[in-house]
């Protein structure tokens, strides 16, 4: 369960400033592969595609599941069921929220304290 | 520049957590950093409410805002989203209100029976924890608010998260630069 935004999205970001990651993307996209049917259609080694596929699994991008001796790649967002999805759309609503509440507090609790300061 | 330091401070404050604690319900939990009391006010008193309550990356605009933050008062909040441009009415009952421990209210603006939403102020050490919980009529109900993507009429859009996405690359680029 993705549980920290800004982390989760550094790791994003990264694993998407490669233009092979990016197509092993696209590529899922249209369909689940195996690791082996990657590095073939990216003229890589397998121990490269796993790297990159490694990066994006990370990042929450791509899951994979080994059936057998093969390893199977599909999207992340895919493997994430509505419920999953929609928590984590809530948790950020009320992230936001929050975040403007702390603002809140502190000012507030600045006040108190300018106004206990004047009292004595 | 520490990077690492950076984002562990991060997640120390954006402990937001969500827990679907039971087929009815939903658990938020969080804490800030100072006493209860000022948590509190800031639940139950409009002028501090309506600034938090709709943050400016929901795109949605808060018309109104009236809390009779008493056992048994009333509130009402309107909002307005810029793309229908419809005022959106939010409203319930206060269940119980105790100072500055606990806020229930009802969420009466749907048309089958809402959640009802428990608040805990738990104070300790001048951190205050705030637990909501949001009990829901029935397994369906909860179910039915995932399923169209919206709970206690929260207004929610995938382009809000996309806008957040912007925004984040956009401070982050800021950051390493």
């Amino acid at each position: 369960m993705v549980q920290y935004r800004e982390p989760v999205l550094d790791a994003t970001f990264a694993a998407l400033s490669d233009p092979t990651r990016r197509g092993v993307l696209e590529q899922l996209g249209r369909a689940d592969a195996s690791i082996t049917n990657l590095a073939e259609k990216f003229h890589m080694t397998l121990t490269g595609m796993k790297k990159h596929v490694g990066v994006l699994e990370k990042a929450g991008l791509v899951t994979t599941e080994k059936i057998g001796r093969v390893r199977t790649c599909k999207l992340g967002l895919h493997a994430l069921d509505k419920e999953a999805e929609w928590i984590e759309r809530y948790r950020q609503l009320w992230a936001e929220r929050f975040d403007e509440l702390d603002k809140i507090v502190e000012e507030l609790k600045q006040k108190e304290k300018a106004h206990g300061q004047n009292k004595r | 520049m520490d990077k690492t330091k950076d984002s562990g401070t991060n997640l120390t404050k954006n402990n937001t957590t969500v827990e679907r604690k039971s087929d009815r319900e939903l658990v938020v939990t969080r804490t800030f950093k100072g006493p209860a009391h000022v948590v509190f006010n800031a639940w139950t008193k409009p002028e501090l409410f309506q600034r938090w309550w709709a943050p400016k990356s929901f795109g949605v605009l808060l018309l109104s805002c009236e809390l009779d933050a008493r056992t048994g008062g009333k509130y009402r909040l309107v909002f307005r989203h810029p793309s229908t441009g419809e005022p959106m009415p939010f409203f319930g009952r206060y269940v119980e209100v105790i100072p500055p421990k606990r806020i229930v209210w009802t969420n009466d603006e749907g048309e089958e029976p809402g959640a009802v939403t428990t608040v805990t102020f738990e104070e300790n050490a001048g951190e205050t924890v705030v637990v909501l919980h949001d009990l829901y009529p029935s397994k369906e109900a909860l179910d039915e608010g995932i399923a169209s993507g919206s709970t206690s009429g929260y207004p929610m859009q995938f382009e809000q998260l996309d806008e957040l996405l912007v925004d984040l690359e956009a401070s982050m680029d800021g950051r390493t630069a």
